[in-house]
């Protein structure tokens, strides 16, 4: 184990230790039949942001947020709390907190909805990573960037979260990661977008992704093409996938309530007017994935809920307020009841020879801002953005110039699909909001006989 | 430390000496910049209330500025102790920066310079009627009361009522090697009302909310007043069950009439977006998007027709995104960006002005304690016209009303967008004929605004905000303010639903 990996271990162990001591504190203060749960979401995290391979921003965060549920029989009130890492002052913080749960919970009824695990079941799960040192990154990222327009951000420490319960359960989380989301920009609009994130810094993996970015910059200088609007031969690469893939999760396409409710883009598969085409098989893999194994009422994820088989309908993701509001188990599914670590099963398209399955047609690297256009049809609209080229006969042509798409994924995903690449790349998502994801998709590309783009 | 739960922290604890005592004096400009929340969100879905849950959020971000460098290091750790933590890491990021760090008016030129000012003054958020007037019982017997109005129906499947209360603090604590001080200190309190019904028969499901989150604004309890929360309830139910048996929109060319809750969305993404400086200067390229604004158009370039006037106005009593100063102490005042349809001015704060060489207005914002200041929306108004909404209606041959954004789409140099609305009225021979369903309609921003064929007057100007705008890397969503009139938009490409 290197001093760094070390490093990350020795942090991981002092905070789980501190978390489990608060809790252990706090469950010493429940009354009467009183029950607990807590969840810890936390971060220690350098970030750079660039433009013009220069810095725009750098700096550290350091937060933990502390969530507590308060139970009394079938009455429950929530709240959380940023942890200081002082002590004192943290079990003075967690006792105001309990206290003013306490106090809101005599005026709410029980609810009928309350599910939480009762049989502990603890895990312990600490992913180290051979990471550089922010400023030494920093040199390599701008040696890299030398003589190009470089746009973007590294994101470097490590996450951790935790879930503990008066009842004995302990489950920790904690992964050591870097991620650094990046452009080169040629022009305009016209960019090569990039992703190297994982685990261990590699230089030679790092070189390698900098190459790719290079060439593709060489094929964004050709004179661009304007595409009429209308009906195109399509592939999606796995990044434009994930744009599509991204939306139809985020708005309860894999979810129980939304089906119940009838508020899912698969309204027509629910009603048996469409399917997806079966080369699709769609699965939540929390194990392939590298998000925690479990949830925030204490339910560990099983390794994978098979989502969709064949095209077809197969099971949702249950939260556990969903699992007693419908009558069904939970799969511990968090309240949103998206997937936190997609995977779509290969195909057959060799992924070296997807110019070539393609022919003559649309290559698109990136789709951005996909929203509805008709929900309940789910028909999706977006725009292609960075790497999208018109391909002759297996050869890049141009780069083509910003598209609006307006389809529907029962056609994008259903008979327009002619088939997946052989392979699904590993995607890491960089989103930071309020707190860096640990959010991951394995997908492949989808060639496409034709795609409506409107604008 | 005191209990930051019971009362806010600046009343009870010396944290503005705290922090100024950490803070380097030997450094060219050091900042503090605390955040303190407190945040109650209360929801009643189909008449059962769902886990009340509670929200504090306390931390401070530490800025230093010095010989070229910029760090940051935020920490939720406010004792003396965390808080050195902090501008030690602060500190060793500007040391790292230094020489590396985005240039002046042109790439070359030196680093940016820390802000010239100390700032000092205070804000306070309007409030007529304290939120203690309506204790924590009230609040839920409420919401009960309109939960039990949207559920009448069995075709409506889902429906629910919501009530969240955010107060938040905010102090902004600066010193440096000059020996100056300066002390800005905001106090905010917002509240956010919302409800939705959702009807389905068959594959058709409709939903139609209280304004699509776009009714909110800074006080008290008047706020649910102001926007009628408590008369709302049936008209929603109403409408979506109108909706299932309602014909889906027609397409083709004809006008629009957009309702103040969907000119909400038309400002925000055509307008604000496309003239924050940041990202004319290309910060957010790998990201949120650049813009097809480019520096030479301001002062010149049409982008309206005659009728249209946008003001940044972060002045308007109540509204969302209304303060005093910015999160880097730049006093706020209203500006206007396009007058009679020429292109003004742009978004930006202190820094982008210094980078770009623009005017800009006070908008450095910041979601929280944890993410630094960037260039944000913060109130940004179309103003009123002249025509009565009767008028407008009267004016249209062939055209269609829309009210209510639901889906938003638009290509990342801001200019060909996608919309969609819950509830839309055909307009035939100037009068409304009916409902439609699924209405939408798309563009380019460059084009769209020279469209704009006519403005509403007072009647229908609605101060509402959007409270989740995404920007930035460090990704950070924030609530923005918009308040228009109805606008009326010809020859405009629309589209309805799948048949």
């Amino acid at each position: 184990m290197s001093s760094i990996t070390a490093t990350q271990a020795s942090a991981s162990t002092e905070r789980q230790a501190y978390f489990d001591e608060l809790v252990t504190s706090a469950t010493a203060t429940l009354q009467g039949d009183e029950v607990l749960l807590a969840n810890l979401a936390g971060e220690a995290t350098d970030f750079i942001r660039l433009n013009n391979n220069d810095v725009r921003q750098a700096g550290s965060v350091d937060q933990q947020k502390l969530s507590v549920d308060l139970i009394e029989g079938q009455r429950h009130v929530g709240g959380t709390i940023n942890l200081t890492g002082d002590r004192s002052m943290d079990d003075a913080r967690v006792t105001a907190l309990l206290t003013t749960l306490r106090d809101q919970r005599r005026l709410v009824p029980e609810d009928p909805y309350l599910l939480y695990n009762t049989e502990p079941s603890s895990t312990n799960n600490v992913k180290t990573g051979d990471i550089p040192t922010p400023d030494a990154a920093l040199a390599d990222i701008r040696t890299a960037g030398q003589g190009k327009d470089l746009v973007g951000i590294y994101a470097s420490g490590d996450t951790f979260h935790g879930f503990a319960n008066s009842l004995g359960q302990r489950n920790w989380f904690q992964s050591s990661t870097f991620n650094l989301d990046w452009c080169f920009y040629l022009q305009a609009d016209k960019a090569a977008k990039n992703l190297y994130a994982g685990f261990d810094w590699n230089d030679d993996a790092f070189a390698s992704k900098i190459d790719w970015s290079s060439q593709q910059l060489t094929a964004l200088a050709r004179d661009p093409k304007v595409l009429d609007p209308g009906d195109y031969r399509t592939y999606l690469a796995p990044r434009a996938m994930e744009e599509v893939m991204s939306l139809l999760s985020y708005y309860g396409a894999f979810g129980r309530r939304a089906h119940e409710t009838k508020q899912t883009p698969f309204l027509k598969m629910l009603a048996g007017d469409a399917t997806l085409s079966e080369k699709v098989s769609i699965s939540e893999n929390t194990a392939g994935g590298v998000a925690p194994n479990f949830q925030s009422s204490g339910f560990i994820r099983p390794d994978a809920v098979q989502l969709i088989v064949d095209g077809k309908l197969n099971d949702t993701l249950v939260s556990p307020r969903s699992a007693q509001e419908y009558g069904v188990a939970t799969n511990g599914a968090h309240g949103g009841e998206y997937p936190e670590s997609m995977a779509i099963a290969p195909g057959t398209i060799p992924t070296s020879g997807v110019a070539e399955a393609l022919d003559t047609g649309l290559f698109v690297g990136n789709l951005w801002y996909t929203n509805f256009s008709d929900l309940s049809a789910c028909r999706t609209t977006g725009m292609t953005r960075f790497a999208t080229f018109w391909i002759d006969s297996g050869e890049i042509v141009a780069p083509v110039s910003v598209l609006r798409f307006d389809d529907t994924a029962f056609n994008m995903l259903g008979d327009r699909l002619e088939g997946l690449t052989d392979t699904a790349e590993v995607l890491l998502d960089p989103s930071t909001y309020m707190e860096r994801s640990t959010a991951s998709a394995r997908l492949p590309g989808a060639l496409l006989s034709d795609m409506r783009f409107v604008l | 430390m005191t209990d930051l739960l019971s009362a806010p922290l600046f009343d009870t604890a010396p944290i503005a000496e705290r922090l100024r005592n950490a803070l380097p004096t030997d450094v060219d400009y050091a900042s503090a910049r605390l955040f303190d929340e407190r945040s109650e969100h209360l929801s009643v879905r189909q008449n059962n209330l769902e886990p009340i849950f509670n929200e504090f959020d306390t931390g401070a971000m530490i800025s230093i500025w010095n010989d070229g460098g910029l760090g940051y290091a935020a920490t939720a750790d406010l004792s003396s102790a965390g808080l050195a933590k902090a501008v030690e890491r602060a500190r060793h990021w500007a040391g790292v920066t230094a020489g590396h760090m985005v240039g002046g008016q042109s790439q070359g030129a030196a680093a940016i310079a820390p802000p010239p000012h100390h700032p000092t003054g205070t804000y306070t958020s309007p409030v007529e009627v304290g939120w203690d007037s309506m204790p924590l019982d009230d609040r839920l017997e409420l919401l009960h009361q309109q939960s039990r109005l949207l559920g009448i129906d069995d075709r409506i499947v889902d429906w629910a009522a919501r009530l969240t209360r955010r107060s938040v603090d905010t102090l902004l604590v600066t010193t440096g090697k000059d020996g100056e001080r300066g002390e800005v200190q905001q106090r905010f309190e917002f509240v956010y009302p919302g409800m939705r019904a959702t009807a389905n028969e068959g594959v058709n499901t409709q939903t139609r909310t209280f304004g699509a989150n776009a009714f909110r604004g800074q006080g008290g309890a008047e706020v649910l007043g102001r926007y009628g929360f408590g008369d709302a309830a049936s008209r929603i139910a109403d409408e979506a069950l109108e909706l299932l048996t309602a014909p889906n929109c027609p397409s083709g060319v004809m006008d629009i009439l957009l309702a103040p809750d969907q000119m909400v969305l038309q400002i925000h993404e055509s307008i604000g977006h496309p003239l924050e400086l940041d990202r004319i200067l290309g910060d957010e390229r790998n990201y949120a998007g650049t813009s097809f604004v480019t520096p030479d158009m301001f002062g010149s370039f049409r982008y309206g027709s005659d009728l249209l006037n946008v003001t940044f106005d972060p002045t308007v009593p109540g509204q969302l995104a209304s303060y005093g100063f910015d999160d880097d102490g730049s006093p706020a005042t209203k500006q206007h960006l396009i007058e009679s349809g020429i292109l003004q001015r742009g978004l930006g704060g202190a820094v982008s002005q210094q980078r770009s060489g623009l005017q800009g207005v006070s908008n450095s914002r910041a979601a929280s304690w944890n993410r630094p200041p960037i260039d944000r929306m913060a109130n940004l108004n179309v103003e009123p016209g002249d025509s009565t909404i009767e008028e407008l209606v009267a004016s249209i041959e062939d055209g269609v009303y829309m009210h209510t954004n639901n889906s938003w789409s638009i290509d990342d140099s801001r200019n060909k967008f996608q919309f969609n609305c819950e509830y839309g009225q055909r307009i035939e021979n100037g009068e409304v004929v009916g409902a439609v369903r699924n209405p939408g309609y798309r563009g380019i921003s460059r084009n769209f605004w020279t469209n704009l064929t006519g403005v509403a007057d007072t009647d229908s100007f609605t101060v509402m905000g959007t409270p989740n705008c995404g920007k930035g890397e460090l990704n950070q969503m924030i609530g923005t303010g918009h308040a228009s009139p109805a606008c009326k938009f010809s020859d405009i490409e629309v589209f309805g639903g799948e048949s």
